[in-house]
């Protein structure tokens, strides 16, 4: 039938948009000599290896990993207090706090990082390595909050009445009961922010760019000052990270629900 | 010291009155059924019993004392939901141990807790299976063996039965009125099922549209309907309406009914159950507590017979036994016999 | 049970995530607001003033030019993206559930790419020496490699790259819930598919793609390296213009004013897109 090979056609075509800068990348990573060149002229890992032995390399990977987790927990810890009260309690003006943390995540990345990069200066701390943290940390907030939010709602109100019911105060109802069914959604929130954080490079740069050098910072860097197979392997690197903890969250959550979608058993 | 009072009770949500004021009385040891319609506050007076509604005016005591205040997890009850709420990622004796284990219960007093409430609900050796692979009836007793686990001195249910198949409803019935005689629990349920009710019951609150129009035993409700509404909501039953006439009769469509507890004088409606209706091919006599009429339609169900019947204009259903069958078809005239002690004079809904 | 909250214990919650926010956003985004008015000192930062002057560049012909070609361009790409991602968007989710998964792991993983990655991702790919062109010599059908960028093509291309997933999520909740029995009711009316989806998909979700667009227009503003990597300096946009002024030409004020101006039209446009998402939740 025309229609499905005009489907196939169209499906196939993004496949190929989608993934063609990969795969020349991928391709390049593989080159043999230290230059870029498609289709690759001989087979090495060498800029494999490169990731861990060159010290430059290395160090910004520790240093983008470091960041990555210290963002990623930092997101959720700010995250968590205030999903839960917008979900316990009635308090409209706390829907001021829910569009902050909204906030940072809908606004262009430049303009966060530039007021990150005002606010650095002018506390006298810019360039030390731990802003970039709470920089990323509250960039990301949002991440964590949305799939916080999404896992509020779904716990059923009679699970939080029946412990009532039974003795439980709401210290012991959040340790027993909520955390429990909410664990999941904080996980991959945190997965979010993690690889997000992982990848990020204005506000990254703004904040520590000359003191600091993250994977993609220094991947800019050597796009102006010098070329090597090595940004090649790491962007390799961030897409296979990517596709394994968003395969991860998919394999054991719902991703579909966490992005949106009802799922079919429950019309609204 | 008189079990649970409500005393005033009345709540209010913005605008919508959804139990307006109250005063009831539940004793010790009874099983109550707060019974009505959907919409008639019976969850919301039983969420206020147990703390997770407060009440807009009036007072809950628990045996003397004041527990409107109280919040919901210092009150001493047990609750079964209709949802049963059970903690999906809990097992079977993590879930009935779970009150116990709040409180810093130790590993063993919980297996002996769970040990013996299973056995109490006739689901022995189930503590270790996880909760999704129970069936309906399964869950059912895993929420009541969970709410009884503290011993409590209020067990509260909310149309517990309600997701169970009709037969299993059946047999839940009594196994829940058997548990309730056997632990001598103070035990309300809410329901909107009438035989439910009349099945498990000591006392029946009748409720709609926030308002309690009788509490008494369950055979008290059927053959003394208090109101209209009572009358009609448990059971079949003929609403006549006519003029008082005299001291013990009332002038209706076609003749003259007699009744006890008449009022002195004005339009008074009284309610006469079908089972208590007798026929007989029309012989012509006319008496106080007689009227005639015509047999519209038959229903023969085997193990009892419906009559409709047009009686002045207005449509009467009779109930027989196959042996007490009058020998009448459609379109005959009948004599239509209301015994005095079976017309009920109903007050004002 | 939702209750107000009874004692100041309870407001303890939110008191601190209320107050990162505040310390480490709001106060950030003021003291950027405060530094758009300061005076720019040769050699230096700035000093804190309060002068119109960064804003006042606005009006030169130059930062209108920009301007212009910012809106333009950002509008092309949401334009592009929402016309090619909103039929796919569609197609995924009518797959099954499990080809849903494996499409959304995909997008997500291209989403979490930076800038800076997909922007290398190009620049290689359309490059002389590594690029399509190469693999093309390399079968014949070309004859010399070439390069595709810098170029406005170039840049169009890496800005939808980049847009597309993007646009695609934006579209999937009001999608996947999308009534199938419409589509169906159509159909058993003699509507073929296409059709089908022309007549009752997209008017259906009209106020969806108009919010979209909206979206992936801010988003497509905020791109600050695409146009420079993949583009002449005459494809330089605001974003673009901000990073630069801001890094490398330390004139923290007027890249301030800008970005300041950047958030209005941004929040502007995203307040009315929320609307428009109202509307139809309503409708």
């Amino acid at each position: 039938m025309i229609n499905k090979f005009v489907l196939r056609l169209f499906l196939g075509s993004l496949v190929l948009f989608l993934s063609a800068p990969l795969v020349v990348v991928a391709g390049v990573s593989f080159n043999e000599k230290k230059s870029l060149s498609f289709p690759p002229q001989g087979f090495s890992l060498d800029w494999y290896a490169q990731i861990f032995t060159d010290d430059g390399w290395r160090q910004a990977l520790f240093n983008s990993v470091g960041v990555a987790i210290g963002a990623s927990c930092l997101s959720v810890i700010v995250a968590f207090p205030l999903a839960w009260f917008l979900w316990r309690f009635h308090a409209p003006w706390a829907r001021i706090v829910q569009v902050l943390g909204l906030a940072p995540f809908i606004l262009p990345p430049v303009i966060t990082a530039l007021g990150f990069l005002s606010f650095w200066t002018t506390a006298g701390a810019y360039g030390q390595p731990w802003t970039v943290v709470i920089s990323h940390g509250i960039f990301f907030v949002t991440l964590p909050l949305v799939t916080l939010t999404l896992g509020f709602d779904a716990v059923d109100d009679s699970l939080v009445e029946a412990a009532a019911t039974m003795g439980a105060d709401d210290k012991t109802i959040l340790r027993t009961v909520i955390l429990p069914l909410i664990l999941p959604y904080i996980i991959s929130g945190m997965a979010f922010a993690f690889v997000l954080s992982l990848n990020e490079y204005i506000v990254a740069y703004m904040a520590v760019g000359f003191t600091v050098e993250t994977l993609p910072i220094k991947i800019f860097n050597s796009l102006r000052y010098g070329y090597t197979p090595t940004m090649a392997s790491v962007t390799v690197l961030f897409v296979a990270v990517a596709v394994i903890v968003f395969g991860l969250i998919a394999r054991f959550g719902d991703l579909p629900r966490l992005l949106g979608a009802w799922r079919h058993d429950e019309d609204g | 010291m008189s079990g649970l009072v409500f005393d005033s009770i009345e709540k209010k949500f913005g605008d919508f009155t959804a139990v307006h004021e109250t005063s009831l009385t539940i004793p010790n040891g009874k099983f109550v059924c707060l019974l009505g319609p959907s919409g008639c506050g019976k969850t919301t007076l039983l969420r206020m019993i147990a703390g997770l509604e407060d009440p807009t005016h009036g007072r809950i005591l628990l045996e003397g004392n004041d527990v409107t205040r109280i919040p919901t997890h210092q009150r001493d009850f047990g609750m079964v939901f209709q949802n049963l709420a059970l903690f999906p990622h809990l097992t079977v004796g993590e879930n009935i141990a779970y009150p116990l284990r709040i409180r810093g219960g130790s590993k063993a007093d919980c297996f002996k807790a769970v040990k013996r409430l299973l056995e109490l609900v006739q689901l022995p050796d189930m503590a270790d299976r996880p909760v999704a692979k129970l069936s309906g009836g399964q869950r059912q007793r895993v929420a009541i063996a969970r709410a009884l686990a503290l011993e409590p001195k209020l067990f509260l249910l909310d149309e517990p039965l309600s997701a169970l198949d009709a037969k299993l409803r059946e047999s839940m019935q009594i196994e829940l009125k058997q548990l309730q005689q056997k632990l001598g629990i103070t035990t309300i349920v809410v329901t909107h099922d009438q035989r439910e009710a009349m099945t498990m019951a000591d006392l029946v609150v009748v409720m709609s549209q926030g308002k309690v129009h009788q509490v008494a035993p369950p055979v008290e409700i059927y053959r003394k309907p208090k109101d209209a509404f009572v009358a009609d909501f448990i059971g079949m039953t003929n609403l006549i309406t006519g003029r008082v006439n005299g001291a013990d009769q009332i002038a209706v469509a076609g003749g003259v009914l007699l009744a006890d507890d008449v009022p002195a004088s004005g339009d008074v409606t009284i309610s006469v159950r079908p089972e208590n209706i007798r026929l007989a091919k029309d012989d012509g006599a006319n008496a106080p507590g007689i009227l005639t009429g015509t047999v519209s339609y038959i229903r023969d169900l085997g193990a009892s017979i419906e009559f409709y019947l047009d009686v002045s204009g207005q449509q009467i259903t009779a109930i027989t036994t196959p042996s007490d069958r009058p020998d009448v078809t459609a379109g005959d005239r009948v004599s239509v016999s209301f015994p005095r002690e079976a017309c009920v004079v109903l007050g004002d809904a | 049970m939702k209750l107000k909250p009874q004692k100041y214990a309870d407001y303890a919650t939110i008191a601190f995530p209320a107050g990162m926010l505040t310390v480490f956003f709001v106060i950030p985004f003021g003291i950027m607001i405060a530094v758009s008015f300061f005076q720019r000192v040769q050699g230096a930062f700035y000093e804190p003033a309060f002068v119109f002057e960064n804003y006042a560049r606005f009006l030169t012909g130059f930062f209108g030019g920009i301007l212009g070609f910012s809106i333009g361009l950002a509008a092309l790409v949401a334009v592009v993206s929402v016309v090619l991602a909103f039929p796919f968007t569609y197609i995924l989710t009518r797959m099954s559930r499990q080809a849903q998964v494996v499409w959304l792991v995909f997008l997500l993983s291209v989403l979490s790419l930076s800038e800076v990655l997909i922007g290398f991702g190009w620049s290689t790919l359309l490059s002389r020496t590594a690029g399509i062109t190469n693999l093309l010599v390399s079968l014949g059908i070309m004859d010399k490699p070439m390069s595709l960028s810098p170029s406005f093509g170039a840049v169009m291309t890496g800005m939808v790259y980049q847009t597309f997933p993007y646009t695609v999520l934006v579209l999937y909740p009001a999608l996947s819930r999308l009534d199938p029995s419409l589509v169906e009711a159509a159909r058993t009316l003699g509507s073929g598919p296409v059709r089908s989806f022309a007549n009752v998909v997209v008017p259906a979700l009209r106020n969806s793609i108009v919010s979209t667009l909206i979206m992936v227009f801010v988003f497509a503003l905020g791109c600050y390296l695409l146009p420079q990597l993949l583009g002449k300096p005459s494809h330089w946009t605001l974003s673009v213009l901000i990073t630069d002024q801001a890094i490398y030409q330390s004139n923290m004020p007027f890249a301030a004013a800008m970005a300041v101006f950047l958030v209005l039209v941004s929040l502007s446009l995203v307040a009315i897109s929320l609307l428009y998402g109202k509307k139809e939740h309503a409708a």
